[in-house]
């Protein structure tokens, strides 16, 4: 049964039956889609609170549910709930609920990449998601992937936009010292793509791409791995036929100008803004090389959640509604406006418009248009990070045994996050692990061994 | 005469000015043909691939933008978006701090190497290999072990500036004239005495030479720290309109670099025209 349904609406079927056969009516079917898209189904969040606030109320008043439907028949559903608020204060306790613990911390730093893949991270500031959530929460732009890592390490930052494969490479030491990091929510999925320079516009066949050099903006990223995917699944081998160099998204744009590389990997506003420039084109969304997948996250160190447990809580309560909020089309165009001007991406808002509404020019003369070009979905799925794992360890980024399944679950808090989307009236997905395919090649997240084993092209270990 | 070649010299000046700023103008021109495409495609694409605009900006671009930079060089949007002018007092407050620091610890270590022949063997190698070392090669080790961005950039600063303060304070003070030390000595003056009444008058150009190329250095690396680093400051500038390809902004910035760093080194040259003596 649905969280959403509404416990006042007498004429509600216990057994009917939809497509799926898990939900009373097609209508809550389709409901329950939604919110497993994270998008909004109440219109604000405090009307969402106040309904859950209310079910359980009245659930409680009349467990069983042939009274209920029996009283809600006589009285009506109006009469109910003003009958339900003179002995039980449901505003207070609507509040109560959303306040859920005062945080330690109120004044909160966060730090950004300036990028598209940040947007509910920025988007909260201006939007004034924070502050809903009684947090005062300065958004910083920081120069580049190692500095927001030391940053936050320093803990000059308490939390921080991340690559989504970063906090997996802090926990296990790669790169820098160990430390325990966590992934309360993922940012955005898909919003990549591959841009190539103009001068290549009629080698789109990746077996021409021998002897090309290309830029990604760091190693333990998403967009590492998938232009490394692509290019072995096409048969060039990304460390010995293709030369891959890490550089800072900014200045890929530059570089393809001057020709020193012939494309990129890199998040959808940094395309676009070459394509807006005329010195590249859209080869490939990343969407198209695995649909769903995720790309940056939202990241905190695990001593920042003991030492703030409630400021913790908040301040992923805000993300997840920010996500949730940026999921839908027809905010997308406010959002783009919000987070252009200098303070936040510095960019100019015809870019962020194409990558944020879908509607594009591709470089080569077309307008394209696909409303999922970026997509945003708070929920860690563990089975993400499984597969981060497999690609670390088959570049050799890892070496020797993982336990796949334990680090994805201490660094992707599936459960908190369920939790946290349960209590503000979402319907998370039950499980945190889901099977998914990558170029058409299934990956099952219980048998990561077998998987790495499958690939041809990988690194020697 | 000298009247004349100043007035000619400047005439030269501002004829060279005309002439750079003018080939500019023409160089990044728009060439005005506007490219074959769709206007619903066009609508989605910049000026420079609609209309041909050079991705460089031209002078007069600049010009109106400097202007408005100059007209509220003080505003505040937020911790990602102040004025050129807090972004300038941010980098020279990081200058200052590091600079005096290096001041504090180089002159009167310089003092000492130069009145002991000893340590100033002994402290030789150290400084020879410490010296040459680019100042950014630091900053991950200062990152990682300070563990706070902005003292590490402070730190840099003071790594850098340093040294040539500390090299010139010694050879000032070792080259000292040997019969005013003798002098100083028939006279029985004590050590400290002797060390500021002699030796610091008589070294004080070469420390001031030394502290004039310190700042120089320090300006040009507060530059690259504050790239590296972000947050505040005219690098961090630099590195955000440069995040937004504005070469514009990006020019604007380097003018002003330019004569920031003028003006540091000609208010230390006043200063070390106050201490220099005829011999």
């Amino acid at each position: 049964m649905s969280i959403f349904d509404d416990p006042f609406d007498a004429d509600s079927r216990v057994n009917a039956g939809c497509i799926c056969g898990q939900h009373q009516s097609p209508a809550e079917h389709e409901h329950a889609m939604l919110a497993l898209r994270c998008e909004p189904v109440a219109d604000s969040h405090e009307k969402r609170y106040e309904n859950v606030v209310a079910s359980a109320v009245l659930r409680a008043v009349f467990p069983e549910v042939t009274t209920r439907r029996a009283f809600l028949k006589t009285v009506g559903a109006a009469t109910a709930l003003a009958a339900v608020s003179q002995f039980f204060p449901l505003k207070t306790a609507t509040e109560a609920f959303a306040e859920a613990g005062t945080p330690e911390k109120k004044d909160l730093k966060v730090g950004f990449i300036p990028i598209t893949c940040a947007t509910p991270i920025i988007m909260a500031a201006p939007l004034g998601f924070y502050s809903k959530a009684g947090l005062n929460v300065e958004v910083v732009k920081t120069a580049g992937w190692a500095v927001i890592r030391d940053k936050t390490i320093n803990k000059e930052y308490d939390a921080s936009h991340m690559l989504a494969p970063m906090p997996i490479a802090i926990s296990l030491g790669l790169g820098a010292q160990p430390i325990p990091f966590t992934v309360p929510a993922i940012e955005n999925i898909n919003g990549q793509g591959i841009t190539l320079a103009m001068k290549h516009k009629d080698k789109r066949n990746p077996k021409d791409w021998k002897g090309m050099k290309f830029a990604i903006p760091f190693d333990y990223s998403m967009h590492n791995y998938l232009l490394r995917y692509y290019l072995a699944e096409h048969g060039i081998d990304p460390d010995t036929d293709v030369q891959l160099r890490s550089v800072p998204p900014p200045e890929m744009v530059a570089n393809l100008r001057a020709d020193n590389i012939d494309g990129f990997l890199a998040p959808d506003n940094i395309c676009q803004r070459a394509i807006y420039d005329g010195v590249g084109f859209l080869h490939v969304l990343s969407k198209e090389i695995w649909d769903g997948h995720p790309c940056c996250s939202f990241s905190a160190s695990r001593e920042f959640i003991t030492t703030a447990p409630n400021s913790f809580a908040a301040l992923t309560r805000a993300i997840v509604d920010a996500t949730a909020y940026a999921s839908k089309a027809e905010n997308r165009k406010q959002i783009a406006e919000a987070i252009a001007p200098a303070n936040y991406i510095n960019a100019p808002v015809t870019v962020l418009e194409q990558v944020l509404t879908g509607t594009y020019a591709d470089g080569l003369g077309g307008v394209k248009t696909d409303p999922k070009r970026v997509d945003f979905d708070p929920f860690p799925w563990q089975s993400f990070a499984v597969w981060m794992l497999t690609q670390m360890k088959r570049w050799g980024q890892i070496k020797g045994d993982v336990d796949y399944k334990s680090v994805a679950e201490q660094i992707y808090l599936a459960t908190d996050t369920r939790k946290v989307m349960t209590d503000m009236g979402l319907t998370p997905p039950k499980d945190s692990y889901k099977s998914f395919s990558v170029m058409g090649k299934p990956f099952d997240p219980t048998k990561p061994d077998d998987y790495v084993a499958s690939f041809k092209i990988k690194k020697a270990s | 005469m000298t009247a004349s070649l100043r007035l000619r010299a400047a005439v030269v000046s501002i004829v060279l000015l005309a002439v750079f700023l003018g080939a500019w103008h023409i160089a990044t021109r728009s060439t005005g043909t506007a490219a074959n495409m769709s206007p619903e495609y066009a609508k989605l694409m910049g000026m420079t691939a609609t209309q041909g605009k050079s991705a460089m900006p031209g002078p007069l671009d600049i010009g109106a933008k400097l202007w408005e930079h100059l007209r509220r060089p003080f505003y505040d949007n937020g911790p990602n978006d102040k004025g050129l002018g807090i972004q300038l007092a941010y980098s020279l407050g990081r200058v200052m701090l590091g600079y005096l620091i290096a001041v504090a610890i180089a002159i009167p270590l310089g003092f000492l190497i130069g009145m002991s022949p000893l340590m100033s063997k002994a402290l030789d190698p150290f400084i020879q290999i410490l010296k040459p070392i680019s100042p950014l090669a630091w900053m991950p080790l200062a990152l990682y072990t300070i563990k706070d961005s902005s003292l590490s950039a402070i730190f840099v600063i003071f790594i850098c500036s340093v040294w040539p303060m500390l090299i010139n304070t010694a050879f000032g003070v070792a080259s000292v004239r040997k019969e005013w030390i003798n002098v100083a000595r028939t006279l029985e003056v004590g050590n400290i005495r002797r060390a500021f009444t002699v030796i610091l008058p008589a070294a004080a150009p070469t420390i001031l030479t030394g502290m004039r190329i310190s700042i120089g250095i320090a300006w040009l690396v507060i530059v690259a720290a504050e790239m590296l680093v972000g947050g505040t400051g005219i690098g961090y500038f630099v590195w955000n309109e440069w995040n937004n390809l504005s070469i514009t902004n990006v020019i604007i910035a380097i003018l002003l670099i330019g004569v920031v760093g003028m003006v540091l080194d000609q208010m230390l040259a006043r200063v070390s025209r106050l201490v220099t003596f005829p011999e």
